[in-house]
């Protein structure tokens, strides 16, 4: 054996068995104060959203109502006609705004980190073309169909109002699996077959849509345009409590996959050689996002921008760390919606604007606006 | 302990790796060595896990690779693989802190803390340990990834190293600290298996060397037994000269001008 000096800096030595001295990474001031500024905002956000519109219902009135729902009785005053204004209408919108903008944010961030690229969302896998596909084919094939089989009409007769939104949901796990499946090989999901097979299987499911649009009445057109542009407009408790179930899993298991999709951004092999059960993680990630976003946009229809948008914005303040950004991106899509729903709803009152049309309105700018930056921050 | 018995890969009908038998101790530095495209890589990735053999064994102390949970494998070896993609602007130490992730829930400890700093000084990127990843160099970007394998077994006993190509786009002072390194770990009681391009560097700093040749093994043993003229041939088509070493006991080997006279 050939015998070589050391260098003495670089001997690997065995860590003190005693009080390591515990310098701890800086942490900067954006990830300390991103997840409980984000938590205020979205308190900010709720109280403006409840409280503004055609009967206002100001910060203390609206504490007051919801202590009293709550139990508390509080010197607060109010009118009885804003606690059934607040009540019926305005918190029923405000908790599907914060339940869907935060489905939204969460799938937009999993799908970037699955994919490894800042630009994917959950409409690349053919999520949301496949709920508006089945969306537009309930719309108007329902009639025809009614007539051919007479089965059908006890299903819409049990579903009722949740034809629709049911419809649309299993359009888009339908189309999700169909993606997954096509870009397995040999036991595994290749990610970038997956993104080649989203697209064609998005393309396909856009025809179909086009064809169906085409062939639909004038009064079909409308509802298809309505529910192709989102709108919270229809919620009410019995919406909100529908959707919860399909939302908590979501909501309570994506934000723990943080470290795992920080290993993942390694690439796959790297996170596989670090213990990552890499196949699993993907299966939780295709899965939770289509639950979440397929509910969210059978329910809501399509909003777009918001799951592209928001996790970028986390990012900027807060960095790449996915602990963080999906965190974050859930109360930032909270926030955005819900801001952007009060918006929607004010800015043309007593009309109301689609908020698909808002979000991309606003998300559009504002992301051409980050990319810029970014290319200059590249260039000094 | 690496023990391969006959290990063969295949895709479709091009046979990349044939009938290869080994066996990589701890406390030994392993070099696999040979041309392009002679199944050095393939050999890595089947050692690593990432493919499957066709035929032939691999165990890892006495156990089947595939039987293995990737957990228990992941404290015990890390992969230093040859392209490297990430691309979001992870701070270096984050990204070395990414070895420790198979030790913690949450929270990393103060020993994990320990390690990464320990792993940035020994690979000499103690100063850049807050910089992005993406604005270090291809070697730093190297070195920091380097940094992340050890932090992985930093305190594994008979841990094992797999180093595919490891003094890619490395200058002369960081090809030699990087083996310093391997060398270090191999005192420490570590396996190394390291594909290397530089026949001298190999025989510097390895004990065993297994030479390949379109995907069958050539020569297997000590720099010595391997790195003779016939050998070198047979691998990479090219004629050398050895020469006694001026400062080691290994061999110098000088290829001949292709037009000697």
């Amino acid at each position: 054996m050939p015998t070589l000096t050391q260098a003495p800096h670089h001997t690997l030595n065995t860590p003190p068995t005693q009080s390591l001295p515990g310098r701890r990474p800086v942490v900067s001031r954006g990830q300390r104060y991103l997840l409980p500024g984000l938590a205020i905002l979205l308190v900010g956000a709720v109280l403006v959203g409840a409280g503004v519109g055609a009967v206002a219902v100001p910060v203390p009135a609206v504490v007051g109502i919801l202590l009293h729902k709550l139990g508390v009785s509080t010197g607060l005053a109010y009118e009885p006609q804003q606690e059934a204004v607040l009540w019926a209408i305005r918190l029923p919108r405000v908790c599907l705004g914060v339940l869907v903008g935060a489905a939204l944010g969460l799938a937009g961030a999993s799908m970037q980190g699955l994919f490894r690229n800042p630009l994917a969302d959950a409409g690349l896998i053919g999520i949301s073309s496949g709920a508006s596909l089945a969306a537009v084919a309930a719309i108007v094939l329902e009639v025809k169909l009614l007539t051919v089989f007479a089965g059908l009409a006890a299903v819409r007769e049990m579903l009722g109002f949740y034809l629709l939104p049911t419809v649309a949901f299993a359009g888009a796990c339908g189309t999700t699996f169909l993606v997954y499946r096509i870009s397995r090989e040999g036991g595994r999901t290749v990610i970038a077959t997956m993104l080649l097979v989203g697209l064609a299987i998005n393309a396909l499911a856009g025809a179909c849509t086009g064809l169906l649009t085409y062939v639909a009445t004038d009064e079909q057109l409308r509802s298809i345009t309505f529910w192709g542009l989102g709108s919270l407009g229809g919620a009410s408790w019995p919406t909100v409590l529908r959707l919860l179930p399909f939302l908590v899993l979501p909501l309570l298991w994506l934000p723990r996959l943080g470290k795992p999709l920080n290993l993942l951004a390694l690439g796959e092999s790297q996170a596989t050689h670090l213990g990552l059960p890499v196949g699993r993680l993907k299966q939780q990630l295709i899965g939770l996002s289509t639950l979440a976003v397929g509910a969210s946009v059978a329910v809501v229809g399509a909003i777009g921008f918001l799951g592209l948008i928001v996790p970028h914005l986390i990012r900027l303040v807060a960095g790449p760390d996915n602990r963080l950004v999906l965190a974050g991106s859930a109360l930032g899509g909270a926030v955005v919606l819900v801001l952007a729903d009060t918006l929607a709803r004010t800015i043309v009152a007593p009309a109301e604007l689609p908020i698909g049309i808002l979000t991309a309105l606003l998300g559009a700018p504002a992301f051409l606006w980050i990319l810029l930056r970014e290319q200059k921050l590249r260039r000094s | 302990m690496f023990d391969i018995e006959n290990l063969s890969y295949q895709t479709g009908r091009k046979t990349l790796l044939q009938q290869v038998s080994f066996r990589a101790r701890p406390g030994e530095l392993l070099a696999v060595v040979g041309a392009n495209g002679a199944g050095k890589s393939t050999l890595l990735r089947l050692l690593s896990g990432d493919l499957t053999p066709t035929s032939g064994l691999v165990h890892f102390d006495g156990q089947p690779l595939g039987e293995l949970p990737a957990a228990t494998l992941a404290r015990r070896r890390a992969v230093l693989t040859q392209q490297h993609t990430l691309s979001l602007a992870f701070p270096v130490e984050e990204l070395v802190m990414m070895g420790r992730y198979p030790y913690f829930q949450n929270q990393p400890t103060a020993l994990d803390h320990w390690i990464v700093e320990a792993a940035l000084s020994t690979v000499g990127l103690s100063a850049l340990a807050r910089r992005s990843y993406p604005t270090l160099s291809g070697g730093e970007q190297q070195r920091a990834q380097l940094a992340r394998v050890l932090a992985q077994v930093w305190e594994a006993q008979e841990g094992f190293l797999l180093l595919d190509e490891p003094l890619t786009g490395l200058d002369l002072h960081h090809q030699h600290h990087t083996l310093d390194i391997a060398r270090d770990l191999v005192l420490r009681g570590f396996g190394v298996i390291a594909v290397l391009h530089d026949l001298n560097l190999a025989a510097q700093y390895a004990d065993r060397i297994l030479l390949l040749a379109q995907g069958q093994p050539v020569a297997y043993g000590s720099p010595d037994q391997v790195l003779t003229c016939e050998n070198i041939h047979r691998g990479f088509q090219i004629d050398v000269q050895l020469l006694p070493h001026p400062h080691l006991s290994c061999p110098l080997i000088v290829p001949c001008p292709r037009r000697a006279v």
